[in-house]
């Protein structure tokens, strides 16, 4: 279906999210989907740089994924985390260097053969607008090749979106604003309208 | 009850470290000389004017409005190295990208969105309430999804360590608040009104008064963080964040309306401001989860 053919309403423009979010957006334990150290969690892991090379300090990234058995999760609680429940949803501001970490788990497949992935949001100061993107699992080789993204990019762009598996189990994956390496960010609006 | 909250807000990351540092912190740098090398007023609106007659011309041509701030904008200096230099990515939302996560009544307390009342005294400024609807693109409302602000205080300070304007802080205002959209998609926040305040993009670069929005919608592809401003504001020919949205129509989108109706007799001026998240199609069933499907005490 044609998802502009309905709109009827002009969304609202985004802006950047400014130097200040840092007393507003970040809460207790919003990085921690599930606690540390608890059976099944893994890091992610990475750090955010510009178009310099250079590490952003001001940068804050949601993370949105399945469980680990490919379900979406459909409860509240994100924001009031009780050690228990996985919602599925996570936010972190990066540090000083630029680096961020998550605990979460590997999401599984949401389908019988697709590419697990979770799905980020960035925004930053210097950002106009937040920047969508996906972050792949390295492991299943046959389901990465089939899947429609990552089919539609070269394979240099393509590396940009699949995370290095550390000896811990956890996974790493920067995030390149711009320049060399520059993460692969996604446009999910229709033909209608420039850039979203 | 706004005691328990306030605690809540202050234990959140970095806050105790903004207090503790902001006064030592700011105070060396307060009186710094101003930069002679700064570029000036005069320099940053004549390449934003630029910008926009390039962009008038492109539409007289038959060129589409653009409906979002470009996120290569030189005008806004930060921007210059933190903007992606390939278009994105065409793609399809799949799977996870389809659903959006849930936020209820566990997360938000109804008192999160009286932002005046998150200390034991009255806050300084002029009292606002600030209401609208979140709408999906064809109109249909958001409901039980989670809103979030943050905003300067009536002196134009944040309470922020890398805020070292030499305006007062008020500890009487935070000037954070949340909210759940009711059924029928409707926030509202009882706040103070923002002051203006500088910033360092060049020499006397002042912000338009804003409140910060963070939205989700019934798709993670829907979320979005934005600015409201306040009608009539002088700045917004001047400030590059601001006319980084290229077009005059889009730009509009951002700014409130005074609605003398909703004005609460010798209590509070009130602004409407609706948002519309990017088009989504699909009925979002999940908040039924929660029960009444909104937070009724909007």
């Amino acid at each position: 279906m044609n998802r502009s053919a309905m709109s009827k309403l002009t969304p609202t423009p985004g802006q950047t999210v400014g130097p200040f979010f840092g007393y507003a957006l970040p809460y207790a334990k919003d990085r921690e989907l599930l606690p540390p150290g608890s059976p099944g969690s893994i890091r992610l892991q990475g750090t955010v740089y510009d178009g310099a090379g250079h590490p952003i300090p001001d940068a804050i990234l949601e993370i949105w994924q399945a469980d680990a058995d490919g379900n979406v999760a459909h409860e509240t609680g994100s924001l009031v985390r009780d050690g228990y429940t996985f919602t599925g949803f996570g936010r972190t501001a990066v540090g000083n260097t630029g680096t961020f970490t998550f605990t979460t788990v590997n999401p599984g497949p949401t389908e019988a053969g697709a590419a697990p992935f979770i799905a980020v949001a960035v925004f930053a100061r210097g950002l106009m607008n937040r920047l969508f993107t996906r972050v792949y699992l390295p492991e299943d080789e046959a389901a990465l090749s089939q899947d429609r993204l990552l089919g539609s990019l070269d394979a240099e762009r393509r590396r940009t979106l699949i995370a290095r598996r550390d000896p811990d189990g956890g996974l790493s994956w920067d995030i390149r604003l711009q320049g060399e390496g520059e993460t692969v960010f996604l446009d999910f609006s229709d033909a209608e309208g420039p850039s979203t | 009850m706004p005691e328990e909250i306030n605690l809540e807000i202050f234990n959140a990351d970095p806050i105790t470290e903004d207090l503790a540092n902001q006064t030592t912190e700011a105070a060396g740098k307060l009186h710094a000389p101003l930069d002679a090398a700064a570029e000036s007023q005069a320099d940053l609106s004549a390449e934003m004017k630029a910008i926009g007659e390039a962009y008038a011309r492109a539409l007289k041509d038959g060129a589409p409005a653009e409906i979002q701030p470009r996120l290569d904008y030189g005008p806004y200096r930060s921007s210059v190295l933190r903007h992606p230099t390939k278009s994105l990515h065409h793609a399809d939302p799949e799977t996870i990208e389809l659903y959006s996560p849930a936020f209820g009544h566990m997360d938000v307390h109804a008192l999160e969105s009286d932002l005046t009342i998150a200390h034991n005294g009255e806050p300084l400024g002029e009292r606002i309430i600030v209401s609208g609807r979140v709408l999906d693109g064809d109109g249909r409302p958001v409901a039980g999804q989670l809103v979030e602000i943050w905003q300067a205080n009536s002196a134009g300070r944040y309470i922020h360590k890398r805020d070292q304007h030499p305006a007062p802080i008020d500890p009487n205002f935070t000037g954070v608040g949340r909210c759940i959209t009711g059924p029928d998609g409707t926030y509202s926040f009882t706040t103070i009104k923002p002051g203006a305040y500088p910033w360092k993009n060049h020499l006397n670069a002042w912000r338009p008064a804003h409140i910060h929005f963070s939205l989700f919608g019934s798709e993670f592809t829907q979320r979005i963080i934005t600015q409201m401003y306040f009608p009539g504001d002088q700045l917004f020919p001047l400030d590059p964040i601001y006319q980084s949205i290229v077009d005059q129509d889009a730009r509009d989108r951002l700014v409130a309306s005074y609605n003398h109706e909703q004005t609460k007799p010798e209590w509070a001026m009130a602004y409407n401001w609706d948002i519309v998240l990017t088009g989504s199609k699909r009925t979002w069933t999940e908040n039924e989860a929660l029960g009444a499907g909104g937070d009724e005490n909007e």
